[in-house]
């Protein structure tokens, strides 16, 4: 298999699990903002910063409010993470790599890419919020599904896989970083009540509640949220579980030495961690989380120059093209900054 | 109700399909159900293969149609016949022709006996855009330079049938016209019962046996990859359908590297594999910066070292282009009596070069008359229509040509004949041309019929695709009768 076209399968996998799990953070903030009293102002900031899009959104924006917010994070194409953004990469890394996924694939993420420009500004109202939202993510699971129920489990399939679990992997982390951290953070008395309802959150965030409620058995608490989503290898969104995953797909794939010592590290740190202490103290957590987030793009990292073949490239110094007809290659895809 | 065809007139020009006493005999089967279907039933059927086309993404990009670059293609259903027993003269006149080419070639970066026995002037080599300098001296394998090569040929009004031109460098829309017969077998499957229609679908394994054929280490399965300039090429529909029907790998220049052993290597997850044969859609300035355009990021730095050590087959040679100069073109007839000692089974158009003093003189006293091209364009761009063009056009060509003489040939505005075509109310006469393909490796392969290309709107004579022309199924059919119009 190309090296392009394995980065193109990996990158379309993860701009559209990012483009999901935009949506579903959108989703889960405007419902928790209808939950909370009047007395705590409706606070944004942290989904700013999950996406790590803050300076860019103060240097064009200002001050946060919630349109400008959703409008940043949904509509806004110069904002590399935005909802738009994602699809709009999604569809430029699959359209070159179209002779290897089934066609109705690239049918239905035109159709993903069309729905998203049309119908944009519903979005950016509270009422209409929800269905558009709704609507992109169950058609982003459409494509996932259809992917996995037609597609043969080769090389493509298992790139693409690769990319989702990383990305996913990647998600978890950082909405556990920063909703937690808030949470965390010393918090008046009267408003403990909400904490839970906060927790609750972060959970219906990565779409944990129900399974968490299955799998834990008990109130919603901080330690068992965090240790839910860091070591549940039965629940997908789980860190653990994305690892696995990731583990399981660098085992079919050639020459995978050196990206999977980079799971197999990260794995083992991630069964080590103190729970009850991460879930204690905010500082502790960031600390953790930024960590880990350092070794996924480490993984990330292994995975680029293994099968990219970024070593490879004996043309880095060469003078600007008269044309670009590729529009990857690992540099112009966004990792995000951790 | 039946569809109404007494009113279909020539207009003085040759028809295809249908001649002063009626359908000609190939056509007769096609042209009774035609008439026998109401012109509602016709437009349905058109509609059909429109969404055929779009459900198959069959695309063609149009570079003036600013972002679309998924633009259906456009394929009207009725089709044009060939009467097998014509077809057969005109496929053996193509192999000659194209034979010739390839020793003209050969020889031109060769010994240049051609110029030596002064039947080829110097000059036009010196001046020609497509020349290679850096292909002197190399002989690729079996001496073939231009292996895949596309001929349009357009018939006059009393019916002879001419080369207008041939397209030796990355010619396109052999896909196309695989998609228009797999449109119309879904479309007319009563037609395809009923009478011999020859196939064309063999195309894909030809062209890999051929490209095969040009592999430097023979002995193991070939790696043959097709390099695409990319998706904003107007051809890259093809690309990608010729490169899956072969099961190759479609690439891109920054897939492919030349390593210090001057081998070419295709980036993969399991490192570095070696490739064999590159079957390039790329133009040759843009294919290897360090040989050719400097600035080319399309293209594979020391690919062009590569095929000089015989380490690599470029498809087609870099250089080929030659041959494809219009001017070089009023020459083809000399070469395949030079060369090969024979006539010439296929006349060129009779053309006027405009470099020679006299002709150029009559050139610019007829321009209204004529159709003028550069010498090195294709596509359509940067021609003139004599009879279509205002005044200050000509006057513009005028101007033009003067300047630089060398780079123009005129030739009179041929009578070209039409087949019918649906239009809104019923069907028109439209003008044609048709694009066969020549294979060149150990032997020479002809498609069968090839492309036919159709100016869809009335009376123009432009039917280049990237000009918005439209397209038809071909069909080669056996009859008893002899219908040979020459």
């Amino acid at each position: 298999m190309l090296s392009r076209m394995a980065e193109n399968m990996y990158w379309f996998a993860r701009y559209l699990e990012r483009a999901e799990n935009t949506a579903r953070l959108v989703t889960v903030s405007t419902n928790l903002i209808l939950d909370l009293p009047r007395v705590v102002t409706p606070d944004w900031e942290p989904l700013i910063d999950i996406t790590s899009g803050r300076d860019a959104f103060v240097e064009r924006y200002g001050e946060m409010s919630e349109h400008r917010v959703v409008q940043f994070l949904l509509a806004d194409r110069e904002n590399p993470s935005s909802l738009i953004s994602c699809l709009t990469k999604a569809r430029e890394n699959l359209r070159t790599t179209r002779d290897i996924v089934p066609a109705e694939a690239w049918g239905q993420i035109n159709r993903l890419h069309l729905i998203a420009q049309e119908q944009m500004g519903d979005a950016l109202s509270r009422r209409g919020r929800h269905e558009f939202l709704q609507t992109i993510i169950g058609q982003c699971q459409m494509i996932v599904g259809l992917l996995d129920g037609v597609m043969s489990r080769d090389e493509a399939f298992e790139f693409m896989r690769l990319g989702r679990n990383l990305e996913r992997a990647d998600m978890t982390t950082r909405i556990l970083d920063v909703r937690s951290g808030d949470l965390l953070a010393e918090m008046p008395a009267d408003l403990k009540a909400y904490g839970r309802v906060q927790w609750m959150s972060v959970l219906k965030s990565l779409t944990a509640y129900q399974m968490y409620r299955r799998l834990v058995r008990s109130r919603v608490s901080g330690v068992d949220v965090v240790r839910f989503l860091l070591q549940e290898e039965r629940f997908p969104r789980a860190l653990q579980a994305c690892l696995k995953t990731l583990e399981v797909c660098l085992s079919g794939l050639p020459r995978n030495e050196t990206p999977l010592r980079a799971v197999a590290q990260l794995r083992r740190m991630v069964q080590r961690a103190d729970i009850p202490a991460l879930a204690h103290e905010a500082g502790t957590l960031h600390v953790y989380m930024d960590e880990l987030q350092l070794k996924l793009a480490g993984c990330h990292d292994a995975i680029a120059a293994t099968y990219f073949g970024a070593e490879l490239a004996p043309n880095a110094g060469m003078a600007a093209g008269v044309t670009t007809p590729v529009p990857s290659s690992s540099q112009a895809q966004t990792q995000r900054a951790g | 109700m039946a569809q109404d065809w007494t009113h279909y007139l020539q207009q003085g020009f040759y028809d295809e399909l249908v001649g002063p006493d009626g359908p000609r005999p190939a056509a007769r089967p096609l042209m009774e159900r035609l008439v026998g279907l109401g012109a509602d039933a016709l437009r349905e059927r058109q509609r059909a293969a429109e969404l055929e086309i779009k459900t198959l993404g069959i695309t063609f990009t149009v570079y003036s149609d600013g972002n679309a670059i998924d633009r259906a293609w456009p394929m009207d259903i009725i089709p044009r016949v060939i009467p097998a027993a014509e077809w057969r003269r005109t496929e053996a006149g193509l192999k000659q022709r194209v034979h010739a080419l390839n020793l003209f070639i050969n020889d031109i970066y060769g010994p240049q006996r051609i110029i030596r026995d002064k039947r080829f002037p110097a000059e036009l080599i010196a001046s020609s855009k497509n020349f290679r300098a850096q292909c002197r001296d190399f002989t690729p394998p079996l001496g073939v330079w231009a292996h895949i090569c596309g001929s349009d040929m357009v018939r006059d009004g009393d019916g002879t049938l001419y080369v207008l031109e041939d397209n030796l460098r990355v010619p396109s829309g052999v896909s196309y016209m695989m998609m228009n017969r797999q449109v119309m077998k879904h479309v007319f499957p009563e037609l395809f019962e009923n009478q011999v229609i020859l196939p064309v679908d063999d195309y894909p394994s030809q062209l890999f046996d051929m490209l095969a054929a040009m592999s430097p280490r023979p002995a193991d399965y070939p790696c043959v990859v097709v390099l695409t300039p990319g998706i904003y090429n107007s051809a890259y529909f093809e690309h990608a359908y010729l490169a899956q029907q072969m099961g190759v790998e479609l690439v891109v220049g920054p897939d492919l590297f030349v390593s210090d052993d001057d081998c070419v290597y295709m980036r993969t997850i399991q490192g570095p594999e070696r490739v064999d044969v590159v079957y390039r859609r790329i133009d040759d300035d843009f294919l290897d910066p360090e040989a050719f355009r400097p600035d080319s990021a399309l293209g594979v730095p020391g690919l062009l070292r590569a095929w000089r050590k015989g380490n690599v087959a470029l498809v087609n040679a870099p250089g080929a282009g030659v041959a494809d100069d219009k001017v070089v073109y009023t020459y083809v007839p000399d070469f395949i009596k030079y060369y090969l000692g024979e006539d010439p089974i296929l006349p060129n158009v009779p053309t006027w070069r405009c470099e020679d003093p006299q002709s150029l003189k009559h050139v610019l006293a007829h321009l209204k008359d004529l159709v003028v091209k550069p010498a090195n364009e294709s596509g359509g761009y940067g021609m003139l229509v004599g009879p279509k063009s205002s005044r200050e056009e000509c006057e513009r060509f005028a101007t033009l040509i003067q300047r630089d003489p060398r780079n123009y040939i005129a030739q009179p505005t041929l009578a070209l004949s039409t087949v019918p075509t649906l239009t809104d109310h019923v069907p028109e006469p439209r003008h044609v041309d048709l694009r066969p393909f020549i294979l060149s490796g150990s032997d020479i392969q002809v498609t069968t019929g090839g492309l036919t290309r159709v100016a869809m709107v009335k009376g123009s004579l432009v039917v280049n695709s990237s000009q918005g022309g439209g397209s038809k199924d071909t069909w080669v059919v056996e009859t008893n009768e002899s219908d040979s119009p020459s």
